[in-house]
């Protein structure tokens, strides 16, 4: 299983830099969104080992459970790459309003007065 | 009680109240003050004299840096004694006439400071025992010289001219400064005297030959040695005062200074008195051959000051054979050499310093000093006449002055390199014939400094103002340096004894006081030195009479664009051109060619390092069965990502995208992450609604109209950085070095009373995180309000509503 998730997090980077190189904002903000995707799948089959254990509950039942840790820090992350994106989409949505294009070849050259 | 030091630091200080005198005592020029600073210092140290001359030295230690090694030690002896009168003493001079030769509307107060600090330098770098503290006043005296030779800032030619050698001199600083290191790591001290006392060990030490020559880098840049001479010119551009002080008489001779310096620590090294010894020869040759063509009398000094100083150096290069084979009597005549350095060093100050003055008078009262407009003075203005007279007959080395002296001894010691026997004999012959005829084309170009400048045709039309003497303010330092220019003549053995014969220990600590000494006499018979003098008075004169016959031949053989300035100029105009080139080609402004650098980076970086450390090991068999539904998941993952490539439309993608998200959360639930699935599907949710609120304002998705050729680079650079990325992880999961700390959390409900693990390290165990996690999420809130309320400022219409 880990090894099948790894590879889905390969495809993902290998997707996420192509949209990172192309010209349109739009297509560079959602390559980074599907970085952070293939980032935090990556984390989490990091850990200890994939269902390898109950969910981290505490019950009386469960013998063992599955790393807690990763899932905290992805939770982290999960909300940091959210605001970030929040961010780079209104940046992106403000600087088309006052240069009239989304294009990033164009961008270049426009005076900041 | 640090006497010394304080010597050292009495000019900075003094540089700090100049402007306040400047500005609060408008009476009386402010010269008078650093008159009285310098005149105190030299008469300061004078007084050393008399112990110095009977052997003793002065140590004094002041701390700054005790745990660097790096400490305030002056050592004051014989050699430093010499430089520091004629810093202090020819500054007093300086001083006076600069006080005659500035007008009073000139910002005084800077030139003033610049020349106090430049000398506090200057008796800094001669008497700094620790290298390091050497290094510093070394760059001072730069810095000073710098700004003093841009003091008529508003010049280009002087802006130019003070570039050029602030280049040149601090580029060989740089070198100096990292042989210096070198000899630290060598020896283990940063003193010069314990240097001398431990370095006959290290002879054979790798870094001793690099250390040699990187000194001689500085030493060379500093003394205007060929190649690097051509500095010198150029800082003509500085007030004649300027150029008297730091451009011929001390400046330059940090250089010298340091060579003498360290002769005891490398002298006994053949590569050292070949460097010094053949660089010192071109010099002398190079600059005397220069002088000649020059038609601007400053030009000619300086390029006479280049010769000399090759002269000084080649003369201290002969000496140092002396300490590589030891006492023996036949090693005396090769000490005479140095003793013959020094004595021509200090002769050089005294004449070229009059010189110099001279041609400012010149310049002061005629506004030019050009030779083909000048003539015909010598009635006019017969004081400064005869001051030339002297100053340039003993530069010619014609008795009775003291450059006649100096020159004999010159030959001396370039015949008596005959004697040695390193290599074939008609190299070493060669070096007495270059260095005599280097003195013929200097007795031209004497005779040219005095005799188309005070003889021949009066041209009043070509001068702004009518020739007359000088004011007597003006003279009196010329006058003065020009009756040393006699008095040595006549009493040469006074400064041998008491001046030169002290300094010679310290070049020579290793011989006895039999070796050093020196009787100069005016007559020494008539050997073949006194012939080769009357040949080059001979030869000279022929020359000097045919002149306009064969000065034609200079731009024959030397035309101006073959020049050593050419190559400097062009060769900084290429740099700048090329650097740029460089620089525009790749600093495109775009984004996606940046990430590409960034990408490549990683990829040659990351992936080199995987290669290398054949690092890509991995094992499947140990991890977790995947059943046929996660097959599925990841398989739709995979063709939604690679879809989000394809699809025409960019609401494709975004849905896309929400498809990887929602993939993502399914992927939570299966690895049993209940807390992260929900908070996946709520921000996936947000954030595709983000996208599309976003996408409601931004303009249709055009098609990406890139090049064919930068899509395939960017297909291929993402497809590494894809294997790359995952091969590094693969490799890392199999390398499970130890066991994880997770365990720990599962005591979760006995240390924080919580049953659900993931949120007891959130809120407790790791509470920071989520606290600067919330940061975020509010700096970000802050954000996008700011960037959607805050207008552009004021009387700056917003794109839409044009």
């Amino acid at each position: 299983m880990e090894t099948l998730t790894t590879i889905l997090t390969g495809v993902l980077v290998s997707v996420a830099t192509y949209l990172i190189l192309s010209r349109s904002v739009l297509r560079v903000i959602l390559g980074t969104a599907v970085l952070s995707h293939a980032a935090h799948l990556l984390i989490m089959s990091m850990g200890r080992g994939l269902k390898s254990g109950e969910v981290p509950i505490l019950t009386d039942e469960a013998l063992s459970y599955v790393d807690p840790l990763p899932q905290a820090l992805i939770l982290t992350s999960i909300v940091i790459s959210f605001a970030v994106t929040a961010i780079l989409l209104v940046l992106a949505y403000r600087t088309y309003r006052e240069t009239g294009t989304d294009n990033l070849f164009e961008w270049r050259g426009i005076k900041d007065e | 009680m640090y006497t010394v030091n304080l010597a050292i630091i009495i000019p900075f200080l003094a540089a700090m109240i100049v402007p306040i005198i400047y500005k609060r005592i408008k009476g009386i020029h402010v010269g008078w003050f650093v008159f009285l600073v310098s005149t105190a210092l030299f008469l300061y140290l004078v007084s050393y004299i008399p112990n110095i001359a009977s052997g003793e030295t002065y140590l004094y230690t002041f701390e700054w840096i005790p745990s660097y090694n790096i400490n305030f030690i002056t050592y004051l002896d014989g050699l430093s004694l010499i430089f520091a009168l004629l810093i202090t003493g020819i500054g007093s001079l300086v001083t006076i006439y600069s006080i005659y030769y500035l007008s009073s509307e000139e910002n005084l107060s800077h030139f003033y400071t610049y020349l106090l600090l430049f000398m506090g330098a200057m008796l800094g770098v001669v008497f700094s025992d620790n290298i390091m503290v050497l290094y510093v006043f070394w760059e001072l005296t730069s810095i000073s010289s710098f700004l003093l030779i841009a003091f008529w800032y508003h010049r280009k030619s002087s802006r130019d001219g003070a570039q050029k050698s602030l280049l040149i001199t601090i580029s060989g600083g740089f070198g100096m400064l990292v042989g210096f290191i070198m000899l630290y790591v060598m020896t283990g001290t940063m003193s010069i005297r314990e240097m001398i006392t431990t370095i006959s060990g290290f002879h054979d030490h790798p870094l001793f030959i690099p250390a040699m020559l990187l000194i001689l880098l500085g030493a060379f840049t500093k003394s205007a040695q060929y190649p690097f001479h051509i500095w010198l010119p150029t800082a003509m551009e500085a007030p004649t005062p300027v150029s008297a002080y730091l451009h011929s008489a001390t400046m330059v001779k940090a250089g010298i200074y340091l060579v003498a310096r360290f002769t005891p620590v490398f002298g006994g090294e053949l590569t050292w008195f070949w460097v010094v010894t053949i660089v010192g020869i071109i010099t002398l040759f190079w600059g005397s051959f220069n002088a000649i063509r020059q038609t601007d009398l400053k030009a000619l000094l300086a390029y006479s000051t280049i010769s000399q100083l090759g002269m000084i150096m080649s003369m201290i290069g002969i000496s140092s054979v002396a300490l590589r084979h030891g006492h023996s009597m036949n090693m005396v005549i090769y000490t005479q050499a140095a003793f013959a350095a020094i004595f021509h060093l200090i002769n050089h100050s005294t004449f070229k310093g009059a010189l110099f003055m001279v041609v400012g008078i010149v310049d002061h009262e005629l506004g030019t000093r050009d030779i083909r407009r000048l003539g015909g003075l010598a009635t006019l203005m017969p004081i400064t006449f005869t001051i030339s007279i002297i100053g340039s007959f003993s530069m010619a080395g014609l008795p009775p002055f003291n450059g006649f002296l100096s020159k004999e001894m010159f030959f001396t010691s370039i015949l008596s390199v005959r004697e040695l026997h390193f290599t074939s004999e008609v190299w070493m012959g060669l070096i007495p014939v270059v260095a005599w005829v280097a003195s013929i084309l200097t007795f031209v170009y004497c005779m040219i400094f005095v005799f188309k400048t005070f003889l021949g045709k009066y041209q009043e039309e070509k001068l702004e103002h009518p020739a007359h003497e000088a004011p007597f303010g003006m003279l009196f330092s010329p006058i003065v340096l020009g009756l040393f220019v006699i008095l040595i003549f006549f009493f040469p053995n006074v400064l041998g004894n008491y001046v030169i014969k002290p300094a010679m220990y310290s070049i020579f600590p290793q011989l006895g006081a039999e070796d050093l000494g020196q009787h100069v006499s005016a007559w020494h018979g008539f050997n073949l030195e006194l012939k080769m003098t009357i040949g080059v008075i001979v030869f000279g004169a022929f020359l000097f009479i045919f002149l306009r016959h064969w000065k034609g031949l200079y731009n024959w053989i030397l035309p101006e664009k073959l020049s050593f300035n050419a190559l400097y100029g062009n060769s900084l105009e290429l740099i700048e051109k090329v650097s740029k080139i460089i620089t525009n080609s790749y600093m495109t402004g775009h984004l996606r060619d940046y990430m590409v650098y960034i990408y490549i980076f990683f990829i040659i970086a990351v992936g080199g390092t995987l290669l290398n450390t054949k690092a890509f090991l991995f094992d499947i068999e140990q991890y977790s069965t995947v059943t046929e539904f996660e097959w599925l998941i990841t398989i739709a993952m995979i063709i939604a990502a690679i879809s989000m490539l394809l699809v025409k439309s960019r609401l494709t993608a975004i849905l896309l995208n929400s498809v990887l998200g929602y993939g993502v959360s399914i992927f939570f639930v299966i690895f049993r992450a209940p807390d992260l699935a929900l908070t996946q599907t709520v921000i996936e949710t947000v954030t595709t609604v983000l996208f599309l609120a976003a996408y409601y304002f931004l303009p249709e998705w055009k098609k990406e109209d890139s090049k064919k050729r930068s899509k395939i680079v960017n297909g291929i650079v993402s497809v590494a950085v894809g294997v790359i990325f995952t091969t590094i992880a693969l490799a890392v999961q199999n390398g499970k070095l130890f066991e994880s700390i997770s365990s720990f959390y599962e005591n979760a409900y006995e240390l924080a009373g919580a049953n659900n693990i993931v949120n007891a390290i959130l809120g407790d165990f790791r509470a920071f995180d989520t606290m600067l996690e919330v940061v975020v999420l509010l700096i970000a809130g802050l954000g996008v309000y700011t960037f959607i309320k805050l207008k552009a400022r004021k009387g700056d219409n917003p794109l839409e509503d044009k």
